[in-house]
């Protein structure tokens, strides 16, 4: 969807002129009650659920949206019941205007040119795309890792328009931990002799080797330590245990770092680099205490939706203890809020992963909102019945 | 005596419209009764996963939370009624609960089963740990690991400067007032700050 109408962002900078890609999933009922805004994290897209197909409509392989097991028809959030949106938000690197985009002052790509951006400006940016869909009000907005900092953002930026928010894996700000690992991830892709400053369009290359560096970093933060040592533990790349080593430097040795190399290979395949920073940036300066004076519950206090809040119990990059903040936060002022602290092994991952008390609880949580829906709803009619809507 | 009798009976303390907190709430079923029936708003605290799956079904605000880990996530003063029905006696910290309870609320309701009644009294009697309706359990595979009397939590109330306001014994259904420590196999208090 194209937008003329110019958006101010948070720095001061405006974007103007820009396209946002979404996805939608299920019907939009008659008194359009029903929307559920599904927010991305880092390195996703709009592509929340379902597969893509081919141009004879078969199934494309490997093509499953990045939170296909939670949402879909019969899933916890069941799209026979929801009329569930995903946007691809700006500054990212998959259709939306994002830094490899042209920059209409210049005529040449973005690069390290585009504006930076925050979690509200994403939010607010999300809200226009609603507008234009006609929904003033969301049954819920959900929302993991960075989509929860949105999800959150979104009870505070437009509180009348959300009645509901799902937060999962998130914290209400970064630590300076988090923040260390975002900046070595940073400096890994600025210090790649590829990057030129960002314009690396205009040299025909791809900061490679430190967009490899970044997502390894970042993916060993996603892990536990438990469930790397299951995966992995000391297994070595083409001998058992008991061979001696290659007692070299350079080689692969250990299975973990054919792992970790494969994931970086795979991600400097796809991922822009200027889009890595800008996120993890928005990562970074998300913080809606900031403006009372560090104190989360007098920002919490303008919210109006109801809660419910996930976290993982081995998840240490945003751990239990930064989503109780929330939980305590929304507690001293009263607002309905519901914490499930869930036992996975999965560390951060474990938001993506199909753990049956974790998707039990979203299940249960979105049929009390469907309930709810039919409650106040007029009868239900059918607008026009597309399964999945993709446009640009 | 049905879990719906308890509820009625420990109901009949909350005033309508109440804040309440219910330490250890299992499915949530008293809280949707007091929000349904006495207009009460609160939260439950609860650790087991399916529990807190049938709160958030209910539509029961629950937070999942370990009670040996403490109340710190509320304020002083912050519900009008605590509820520690059935808790009590599984949690190590009973003293410290107990004081959170009373901090967090400006009035507690707690209830658990009483060992002086007297089918236990005559099983020790016997020379036997008592297993009965009340305490189903063998003593080496208990749950229960704080067991007192209706006459015990009179002194630990008086000792931890709570003024009971009311107490009284449940049997079967029915309220016990007279010689509640003998009678009754659960005993209930209602308590504030002194």
């Amino acid at each position: 969807m194209h937008f003329e109408a110019p958006l101010p962002l948070q720095s001061g900078a405006v974007l103007k002129d820009y396209t946002l890609v979404y996805e939608t999933y299920g019907q939009l009922n008659a008194d359009r009650s029903n929307a559920v805004l599904v927010c991305h994290a880092l390195n996703a897209s709009h592509h929340v659920a379902g597969v893509h197909a081919d141009e004879q409509g078969r199934p494309l392989p490997k093509s499953e949206g990045w939170w296909d097991n939670l949402i879909g028809p019969g899933k916890p959030l069941d799209t026979n019941r929801f009329f569930v949106i995903g946007i691809n938000n700006p500054g990212s690197c998959f259709g939306s205007t994002g830094p490899m985009h042209t920059n209409p002052a210049t005529g040449q790509p973005y690069g390290a040119d585009f504006p930076v951006v925050t979690v509200e400006d994403w939010v607010n940016a999300q809200a226009r795309l609603l507008d234009q869909l006609g929904i003033t009000q969301l049954a819920a907005v959900l929302g993991g890792s960075l989509g929860g900092m949105q999800a959150l953002s979104w009870t505070l930026q437009h509180p009348q328009r959300v009645r509901h928010c799902v937060a999962v894996a998130t914290a209400p700000n970064l630590s300076a931990q988090n923040i260390a690992f975002n900046e070595v991830a940073r400096q890994a892709i600025v210090t790649d002799p590829d990057f030129h400053q960002g314009h690396f369009y205009a040299h025909g290359v791809v900061p490679r080797r430190g967009l490899r560096v970044a997502r390894m970093i970042g993916h060993i933060t996603y892990l536990s330590d438990d469930v790397m040592e299951e995966k992995f533990g000391r297994e070595l790349v083409g001998r058992t245990l008991g061979d001696a080593p290659n007692y070299s430097t350079q080689d692969i040795e250990f299975q973990v770092e054919s792992y970790l190399r494969y994931q970086g290979d795979k991600f400097s395949d796809y991922f822009d680099a200027n889009t890595y920073l800008l996120i993890t940036r928005a990562l970074d300066y998300f913080d809606p205490a900031r403006l009372h004076g560090g104190d989360l519950a007098a920002a919490m206090k303008q919210a109006l939706a109801k809660f419910l809040v996930i976290s993982f119990t081995t998840d240490w990059r945003f751990s239990p203890a930064r989503s109780r903040e929330i939980v305590k936060a929304l507690v001293d002022n009263r607002h309905d809020v519901s914490y499930a602290e869930i036992d996975a092994p999965h560390g951060h991952d474990a938001f993506l992963l199909d753990d049956p008390r974790y998707h039990g609880v979203v299940r249960a949580y979105f049929e009390r909102i469907a309930q709810e829906l039919q409650a106040t709803q007029t009868p239900l009619t059918t607008s026009q019945g597309q399964a999945l809507k993709v446009a640009v | 005596m049905s879990q719906h009798d308890v509820h009625d009976v420990i109901a009949q303390l909350v005033p309508p419209g109440s804040r309440v907190l219910d330490l250890g709430c299992g499915n949530g079923a008293l809280l949707a009764h007091l929000r349904d029936a006495r207009q009460c708003t609160g939260y439950g605290i609860e650790l087991d996963d399916a529990k807190v799956m049938q709160c958030v079904q209910r539509g029961v605000n629950v937070i999942q939370r370990n009670l040996e880990e403490g109340l710190s996530l509320f304020e002083d003063n912050s519900f009008d009624v605590v509820l520690q029905l059935d808790t009590l006696q599984h949690l190590r910290n009973t003293v410290d609960m107990l004081r959170e309870t009373a901090r967090v609320g400006k009035q507690g309701i707690v209830s658990f089963p009483n060992f002086a009644h007297w089918p236990h009294r005559l099983s020790v009697l016997r020379g036997r740990m008592p297993v009965t309706r009340s305490l189903p359990y063998q003593w080496y595979d208990t749950p229960n690991i704080r067991v007192a009397t209706f006459a015990d939590f009179e002194v630990l109330a008086e000792q931890n400067g709570l003024r009971i306001l009311e107490s009284f014994g449940v049997h079967e259904g029915e309220i016990v007032t007279r010689w509640p420590n003998l009678m009754a196999s659960k005993a209930v208090f209602k308590f504030e700050r002194r």
